[in-house]
């Protein structure tokens, strides 16, 4: 996941700047070929971006603590969850003009509908316990992508696992 | 030929308009269909038993012309035209399951003045109950008239009869009146082969799929697709009346549903809310669409006039509230909400009131449908696999009519005979437009270019 995002960068930034209207992109572009991986390596390869950028972000907190996970059809922020999101907290505090979107996810065994709405309860999880640290509710927008977007491809629980997520991503 | 058009669609949806739009170039709008020439006589026939498969036997013939004329519907002219016709009523009832036809490439070809009048003795000992002879004119306007006749070779006897007039871009819609006749006629049922189905056209890899809006007759024919790609588009229906689609797309960068206008090309927003919406249905009478929205992480259920206007809040239940199928009257939905802790089926008056929970056969319960036929609703159950599963509309009597890994989201042909889900493959995340009968039996592939999931039928076309 570090990689992806990392190599993403220099697009996301560019279409940042080439847009003719402040809207995120739908989607960061796809990562380079690679077969999945369950743990995100350690932080290695180009340096951090500048302020306003995902790899600035991910630099100062860490690629770990920008993801929380869900059991199945749960949507709760529990211990671990809540740790990533106090280190995501005192960053969005640090730098307190930036604006994020928390993507919400699900996992493939369900159906379509009803996973973009448990997405959408995610993500609003997320941003929920970020308002109640502190970070102003209009500084955080939520998008759900349902089962559509997972980053594991295989049909197990593990791969699964991996998909029940709500991930922040600083767009600007 | 389904090649060529899918590469000439593409390019032609393929010049960007404005940033935000994701849509191809408009459609040209579907011909008026005329019926002439109705008469009714001879006895009655009808399979009624369903315990045990009928096979009935039906001869299917080229439809003969009493000229072979040029015509915009067949290069070759109207005498081809009079072949491809009974091909396609061929298909159509092979793909049934309830026939077993011969179509035109094993049979003579009858001529002109034999189809009012048939030669049976051409016909028989070929192990058909049933004879088809039908006949193709070219008019002198361009249009097309399709004459077809049901009888029965034991009896010797016509049993049904109806021409029709057609644009000649329509001449699929008259072999598929003719085909609603034969089966109406021969089974009792409702028609559903006139009739056209909404769908999500998908390519590539899994965790970056391009998903597309796309059009089609009932037998596949006839694709078209409505959106680029640039966005995901989902979950479409058809219109009432045909004349538009309802469906949610990312185009802006949020899930939203717009209206698309088939005729102009053009789309509006169901509703300014800046919420994300989802599972838009329309109403029975075409006036007015349901959806789903999601406030602070709690989704509802909401209905608005088709053109605009204030919602109304059908549901307000803490959970997730989804989705919506009304019963052919218009007097009830069925929808689906986690209320109770898990995702089960509800149904609830028009206006909201009186919800009570339908489905108590553990597991999970999702997707629900009425039949057009007002009497079963279709779903998906999920207990490990995802399976398609009907039940009367008072919660009782489940029946599977599949069990593979994952078949979900379950929509009726226009007769409430046969029911149309998606299924996707473990691991490679394929996917695929099936069909079944209500019984259970003759499950088959709906052939689609790429693959496809989220298919919506429309009624049987004005």
């Amino acid at each position: 996941m570090n990689i992806r995002f990392a190599a993403s960068i220099l697009a996301v930034s560019t279409l940042a700047v080439a847009a003719c209207q402040k809207k995120p992109p739908e989607e960061l572009p796809p990562p380079p070929q690679q077969t999945t991986s369950a743990t995100p390596a350690p932080m290695q390869g180009p340096a951090a971006g500048a302020l306003g950028t995902q790899s600035h972000f991910t630099n100062a907190v860490g690629a770990a603590n920008t993801v929380v996970y869900f059991d199945t059809d749960r949507y709760n922020i529990d211990t671990s969850s809540s740790a990533k999101l106090q280190n995501q907290a005192r960053y969005f505090s640090q730098y307190s003009n930036l604006t994020f979107t928390i993507e919400g996810h699900t996992d493939e065994r369900g159906t379509r509908d009803y996973n973009l709405a448990l997405g959408e309860r995610r993500a609003n999880a997320a941003k929920n316990y970020l308002v109640s640290l502190g970070i102003p509710a209009t500084r955080i927008r939520t998008v759900s992508y349902g089962k559509e977007r997972p980053v594991e491809l295989g049909s197990n629980p593990t791969a699964w696992a991996q998909n029940r997520r709500a991930a922040s991503v600083v767009i600007n | 030929m389904k090649t060529l058009s899918f590469a000439l669609a593409f390019l032609v949806a393929a010049p960007a308009a404005a940033q935000q739009t994701d849509l191809g170039a408009p459609l040209p709008e579907g011909g008026e269909v005329e019926t002439i020439e109705q008469a009714e006589s001879g006895l009655s026939f009808t399979v009624t038993d369903e315990s045990a498969w009928e096979n009935l036997g039906i001869a299917i013939p080229a439809f003969a012309t009493d000229r072979n004329v040029p015509t915009p519907a067949n290069q070759s002219g109207t005498a081809a035209l009079g072949v491809e016709l009974a091909r396609v009523v061929t298909a159509n009832l092979r793909n049934n399951g309830l026939f077993e036809p011969t179509g035109p490439d094993s049979l003579p070809r009858p001529e002109f003045a034999q189809i009012t009048a048939p030669s049976w003795a051409t016909w028989s000992n070929r192990g058909a109950e049933m004879l088809v002879q039908g006949y193709v004119r070219g008019r002198s306007d361009g249009r097309l008239t399709v004459g077809c006749y049901l009888y029965d070779m034991s009896l010797r006897s016509e049993l049904v009869r109806e021409g029709w007039v057609v644009p000649a871009a329509d001449w699929r819609r008259a072999a598929h009146k003719c085909s609603d006749l034969i089966y109406s006629r021969l089974t009792g049922e409702s028609p559903f082969f006139d009739s056209r189905i909404a769908y999500i056209a998908e390519t590539g890899p899994k965790n970056n799929r391009t998903k597309r809006l796309a059009i089609m007759d009932s037998d596949g024919a006839n694709h078209r697709f409505i959106t680029t790609g640039r966005s995901t588009a989902l979950t479409p229906r058809y219109s009432p009346d045909y004349r538009k689609l309802v469906y949610l797309s990312y185009v802006d960068g949020n899930p939203r549903i717009y209206v698309y206008d088939i005729g102009t090309g053009q789309q509006t927003l169901v509703t300014q809310s800046e919420n994300p919406t989802f599972a838009p249905r329309w109403t029975p009478d075409g006036r007015s669409i349901l959806y789903s929205m999601a406030v602070n992480g709690n989704t509802d259920i909401y209905r608005v006039g088709a053109s605009g206007g204030q919602s109304t809040r059908l549901t307000d239940a803490p959970g997730i509230d989804i989705g919506g199928s009304y019963s052919p009257d218009g007097s009830k939905i069925v929808f689906e909400s986690d209320r109770s802790g898990t995702q089960q089926i509800y149904v609830m008056n028009a206006d909201g009131s009186d919800q009570q929970r339908l489905s108590f056969f553990g597991g999970r319960a999702a997707t629900p449908e009425w039949s057009p036929r007002g009497d079963q609703i279709a779903f998906t159950h999920i207990t490990g696999d995802f399976r398609v599963a009907v039940m009367n509309t008072n919660g009782r009597n489940i029946r599977y009519l599949t069990n593979s890994w994952q078949d979900e989201a379950p929509t009726w042909a226009p007769n409430g005979r046969i029911v149309q889900f998606f299924r996707t493959e473990r691991n490679s995340g394929s996917t695929g437009l099936w069909q079944v009968d209500l019984t259970g039996e003759n499950e088959r592939r709906l052939p689609t270019p790429v693959d496809a999931s989220d298919p919506a039928w429309g009624p049987i076309l004005p």
